[in-house]
């Protein structure tokens, strides 16, 4: 059981009015709130130890090195990874995938190959290798789902082959909360010698995520949706992949040496160590610093009452949004196979409409596309409206909700 | 003679099929805004004057009491900007 009272208690932004409303936030899949501890950790960090990482023996720059360095230690315990290593920081996870995208499929895609990602997938997941499909000429497969929102299994085992180099799935999808067995795909993925990338955007912050046990290759998250910054995210690989993967961006600190030869004139290059080989130019150390602090109210919440409070809200939510005649719900019903995320709409209304009146109540959702059209496509919506829970969330607040949205009868 | 931007703030285009465009009127223009709005429109419902549904000449939209506006089935933004312009000026 969580102390909701100490946690609401650490998110200053709760005690706002919003039309002259006590705000409900339940747009927590798209970003999270911050609570005060990562808020005071990113200001004493500017505050006390700003300095550039990595490049002076100066104090202020051992300090923030350390802070740093600690940061991607952290993230590394949080998912089990075997070291910092294996933790490249990033903006967020569409930049983890575009780094994979760019330094591991340009360098090893072929035409013949194929890249199998689903239907569900955010487009972050989808743009990026289309893009580079154009240019290397390999193939997108695209794994069916089910008219629930569940990965279709049989097609996704027809869909892989031997010429399947990467399955790129996520883990939890955005709009249906629906949670792959990524454990299962990648024990098949790995029988036909692909890698595995996944995209952890919406598991990460709210589900224990191991990756040794999940035996995945590559993973992707960002830092804001799981209560840190925006700009900062996580691209996790498994250090024999991450050693062979070129580069991404080239700059400062991606390198050990560029010297020039007198006789070629041209430079020659040799890269740093990981994690920093990935890290090009000044990274965003005060991100990592309020990631780590992010990372330690989570464990202090611990993983297993997160994933335990979201389940309960999503099936309390359920069950009382059924109560409204004029809303359907899209996706499982069943709070047992997916995170704490509800598409819906409303009988006559856009989804903007939808989130336009609850917005008049001071309660925050999402409307549109959620950056997955295809899926949207598959339900045959044209957009869907989308509450999605997070650890500061109660079921007052769904009480709330729901009665606000028995009001759109009206319309 | 203003513009129709003395009242608003910005302009969304939604994302999905429908391609709605949203105003937001600026903070503190937004009664004044809604006033010009009732005074021009024709209220065809009204819920609790949180949300009215409105007509002007063939387009239908929906106005908050929160300073936001949903307007659909528009060709595109220069069409809006002219309903934006007949309506506030």
């Amino acid at each position: 059981m969580l102390d909701l009272g100490k946690i609401r208690g650490d998110f200053p932004i709760l005690k706002r009015k919003i039309n002259n409303h006590p705000l409900i936030y339940f747009d927590s899949a798209a970003t999270s709130q911050k609570p005060r501890q990562v808020i005071e950790s990113m200001k004493e960090f500017y505050e006390k130890h700003n300095a550039n990482v990595h490049r002076a023996v100066h104090t202020l720059s051992q300090e923030a090195s350390e802070l740093y360095e600690n940061a991607h230690e952290e993230v590394a315990k949080f998912i089990n990874a075997k070291g910092m290593e294996e933790i490249v920081f990033v903006r967020g996870t569409t930049e983890a995938i575009n780094l994979v995208v760019y330094a591991w499929g340009l360098q090893n895609l072929k035409s013949e190959d194929e890249v199998l990602v689903t239907l569900m997938e955010h487009h972050s997941n989808i743009v990026p290798w289309e893009n580079l499909s154009r240019i290397k000429r390999f193939k997108v497969k695209y794994a069916e789902v089910n008219d629930d929102g569940t990965l279709d299994r049989e097609a996704f085992e027809n869909a892989i082959s031997d010429k399947t180099r990467i399955v790129c799935l996520s883990h939890v999808s955005n709009v249906t909360g629906v949670i792959n067995d990524v454990k299962r795909v990648a024990k098949i993925a790995h029988e036909y010698d692909s890698l595995v990338l996944v995209d952890g955007a919406q598991s990460v912050p709210h589900l224990p995520v191991d990756t040794k046990d999940l035996d995945i290759d590559l993973l992707a998250f960002s830092g804001h949706k799981m209560l840190g910054p925006t700009g900062i995210g996580v691209l996790y690989g498994k250090r024999e992949i991450l050693e062979e993967m070129k580069p991404f961006h080239g700059g400062g600190e991606m390198v050990r040496e560029v010297t020039f030869d007198t006789t070629t004139k041209r430079c020659s290059i040799s890269w740093n160590d990981l994690p920093w080989k990935f890290e090009a130019g000044t990274p965003n150390i005060c991100g990592g610093v309020g990631l780590m602090a992010a990372i330690k109210y989570l464990k202090d919440v611990g993983m297993e009452n997160v994933k335990a409070h979201e389940k309960t809200l999503t099936e309390y939510a359920i069950t009382h949004m059924q109560e409204c005649e004029t809303v359907t719900i899209y996706g499982p019903k069943d709070a047992s196979v997916k995170c704490g995320i509800i598409p819906f709409d409303v009988d006559g209304l856009s989804s903007h409409d939808v989130a336009l009146f609850l917005d008049s109540y001071g309660i925050m959702i999402r409307s549109g596309f959620h950056c997955a059209q295809p899926l949207h496509e598959k339900f045959k919506l044209k957009s869907s409206a989308r509450v999605s829970f997070y650890i500061y969330n109660t079921r007052e607040e769904i009480d709330r909700f729901v009665d606000v949205l028995k009001e759109t009868e009206q319309f | 003679m203003g513009s129709f931007e003395d009242y608003v703030a910005r302009i969304e285009e939604t994302c999905g099929e429908e391609r709605d465009f949203v105003v937001i009127f600026k903070y503190d223009k937004k009664d004044e805004a809604i006033k010009k709005i009732l005074e021009k429109a024709a209220v065809k419902k009204s819920i609790s004057r949180i949300v009215f549904e409105l007509s002007f000449r063939d387009i239908s939209f929906r106005l908050y009491g929160t300073g936001k506006a949903i307007f659909r089935n528009l060709k595109d933004k220069n069409e809006l900007k002219k309903v934006l312009s007949d309506i506030l000026l």
